[in-house]
């Protein structure tokens, strides 16, 4: 390190020695021994006796270690951090535990079939290999459409009147998106069989759990898209009106061509958003088992109906099906997020 | 243009120079018609929330008057068929308070098991974690964030719930002597609390997403200022980034009970629905205004379903009016980067 050298390579005095390191994994392993000294010699058992006696132990260590060598205002700095990786551990719990359940308990109903079949000759009760998911497919793809087509105009016009206009409504409306994003999805679904189903249609169909997705849909893409615009600089708005544009052919041509990429994460947030609502389809889709490919008329089938139907069967072989349906749609919904990271790329790194 | 240049023909420019142009700051004809389409596109939101209540309470009306007050007081649901099975209105009692007591607690319970995690998440994933961490785990709350609600449901009830009915036992045997935590009788199974730690994996992500968001906006100058007076880095996070966040963390709790009260598919599984109000957690009795509405849609008569529809108000009202009180924290919180 001290030998001759021109340029000083910049260093991280703040980074942990090695000796540091040492010590921690020293504590950590100290903690761990004595959580199962402890739990086998008191009457505690369970996991979660050797996870609290765990996190006990290792906040005394850390905080006698630090006491010693940096003095009380470290000790207190030490229990902080130690409480701080504790509820990311918390948080990252549920995830993995979620991801084990949907893997483990989903690929028992994984085949084939359930893209190249639907459920028209099978009840959920058959043998697994039986009947597929090609009803969900179509279904949840017509309705997240119909949902799309609706939201996506309305969407992006409020969040180019909330950047770019900027009347005297902008605060309430902004006020308003976030409101209507707090809607309750059954709520979206009553509403939808109050307005339309209920005095005009009188029978639930494709459409209507399309029109009822969008009500959820509206505010994921307009604040998605609200956040894009508002990342575009200026000078080219600036840029296109000093060349003469008007306003229109301004945001038009300039804006919201410069902002594609981040307005296409806008639409696949909104995607995702939906595609896994269960309550609305519940009360508005009719939820068929035979492919149904026109929207206006019949039950229509979606992957959260299926799911849905599967698990409230309550047999073995439909558990099966919903978890091996959710492994599906997880799995699409997953595909759509990371398309958005990548599309999206720079928005949420600060 | 100007004619001094030299080799400019100054002639040609006589005949060819355009009308002179009106200058003017008025909108032409397509603004004003983009403006009027994306005024028209924004109100659309006021119009569907309008839209919502009014057709909610429309069809809602009928039971609402015949019940009166009741609607929100009383807690019996019973539907009364004459003998041509058409409903009685005056005979049938529809009232919604057990279920939207419910709601509150399942919710609350929920908030308070996430807020001290998702805080102390935000916190570490904004002041501790090293840069590739953070951009992992954001993505991976981001994802769980879009987890669909039936997934929580099916994952609540196969995987959670008996851990969950395990913590309840736990929390009984030391807790006991708390009146909330008491048991009259011995059902663990699908109480409140289960129900309320399922939402709660729910809005630890919204939680923790709202709170780096307004933990990231703690001014710079400040944070520097307390470590360059020696603070640790818990000195740092007490001194500055708490007093700023605190009401922004507020705001963002209040979300997630807002989206704990309208949750329905993940609360229908974990919930025993009971038409009577009970305050004693643990015990596997609860309400829930979404997961009625689902759970009694499927059998409900003409009468039954307004009866609902007028529940779905009460809920869309509740909702709202939590929702729009976080919001203005927040947003009062996230404008003052100072």
């Amino acid at each position: 390190m001290s030998e001759n050298k021109v340029a000083i390579k910049p260093g991280k005095p703040w980074a942990a020695t090695p000796r540091e390191r040492g010590v921690n994994l020293g504590a950590i392993l100290l903690a761990a021994l004595g959580s199962f000294a402890l739990v086998a010699m008191s009457e505690l058992k369970g996991k979660l006796a050797y996870a609290g006696v765990f996190f006990i132990l290792i906040i005394m260590i850390n905080f006698i270690l630090n006491y010693f060598s940096r003095g009380i205002a470290s000790a207190k700095d030490s229990i902080a951090s130690t409480f701080a990786v504790a509820g990311v551990v918390v948080t990252l719990l549920p995830i993995a535990s979620i991801m084990y359940a949907i893997f483990e308990r989903g690929k028992a109903g994984l085949n084939f079939n359930l893209f190249t079949t639907d459920m028209k000759l099978n009840g959920p009760n058959d043998p697994i290999g039986q009947g597929g998911l090609l009803h969900a497919m179509t279904g949840s793809g017509i309705m997240v459409g119909i949902a799309l087509i609706i939201s996506l105009p309305i969407g992006i016009l409020t969040a180019i009147y909330l950047t770019e206009i900027r009347g005297f409504f902008t605060r309430p409306i902004q006020f308003l998106v976030q409101a209507m994003s707090g809607v309750p999805s059954i709520v979206a679904g009553l509403f939808i069989l109050s307005a339309i189903v209920f005095p005009i249609t009188k029978t639930p169909s494709g459409l209507m759990a399309g029109l009822a997705l969008s009500i959820l849909m509206i505010p994921t893409i307009a604040r998605t898209s609200e956040e894009v615009l508002l990342l575009i600089p200026p000078d080219l708005r600036e840029a296109g009106i000093a060349l003469g544009g008007t306003q229109w052919r301004t945001i038009s041509q300039i804006v919201v061509p410069a902002a594609k990429s981040g307005l296409i994460t806008a639409i696949i947030l909104g995607v995702a958003r939906v595609a896994g609502e269960t309550a609305p389809l519940v009360l508005v889709s009719g939820g068929g088992d035979a492919i149904n490919l026109n929207p206006t008329s019949g039950p229509m089938g979606s992957f959260p109906f299926y799911i849905w139907k599967s698990f409230t069967f309550g047999t073995t072989e439909s558990i099966a099906r919903a978890w091996a349906g959710i492994f599906v749609l997880l799995v699409l919904i997953f595909i759509l997020f990371i398309a958005a990271r990548l599309l999206g790329g720079d928005r949420n790194k600060k | 243009m100007s004619t001094t240049t030299p080799g400019a023909k100054s002639a040609d420019f006589s005949t060819s120079t355009p009308a002179k142009r009106e200058i003017t700051t008025k909108p032409r004809l397509s603004d004003k018609v983009f403006r009027g389409v994306a005024t028209g596109g924004g109100l659309s939101s006021l119009l569907i929330l309008g839209l919502i209540f009014a057709f909610l309470a429309f069809q809602g009306f009928q039971v609402l008057r015949s019940e009166g007050l009741r609607f929100i007081t009383g807690s019996d649901w019973e539907v009364v068929t004459d003998n041509f099975g058409v409903t009685d209105l005056s005979a049938s009692k529809f009232g919604i308070a057990a279920m939207l007591i419910g709601t509150v607690i399942c919710a609350t319970i929920a908030v308070i098991i996430a807020v001290p995690i998702s805080v102390l998440c935000a916190l570490y994933l904004t002041f501790y974690a090293p840069n590739a961490v953070k951009r992992f785990m954001v993505a991976i709350i981001d994802l769980m964030a879009a987890f669909p609600s039936i997934l929580f449901g099916m994952w609540g009830y196969f995987v959670l719930m008996p851990h969950a009915e395990y913590w309840a036992r736990l929390l009984y045997k030391y807790f006991g002597w708390i009146p909330f935590f008491k048991m009259d009788v011995n059902i663990f199974e699908r109480s409140p609390f289960i129900a309320g730690v399922v939402l709660a994996t729910m809005i630890i992500p919204i939680i923790t997403s709202i709170s780096r968001e307004i933990f990231s906006q703690t001014p710079l100058d400040r944070m520097q200022a307390a470590y360059a007076l020696g603070a640790t880095r818990w000195a740092m996070i007490r001194a500055v980034v708490i007093p700023y966040g605190r009401s922004g963390v507020v705001g963002g709790a209040m979300l997630g009970l807002g989206r704990a009260m309208g949750e329905t598919v993940a609360v229908y599984t974990t919930l025993n629905l009971v038409y009577q109000i009970n305050w004693q957690v643990l015990i596997g009795a609860g309400g829930n205004v979404a997961s009625m509405i689902l759970l009694k849609f499927g059998e409900a008569g003409p009468t039954e379903t307004r009866a609902l529809m007028a529940a779905g108000l009460a809920l869309f009202i509740l909702t709202l009016i939590v929702n729009s009180i976080a919001n203005i924290i927040v947003t009062k919180t996230g404008g003052k980067g100072r």
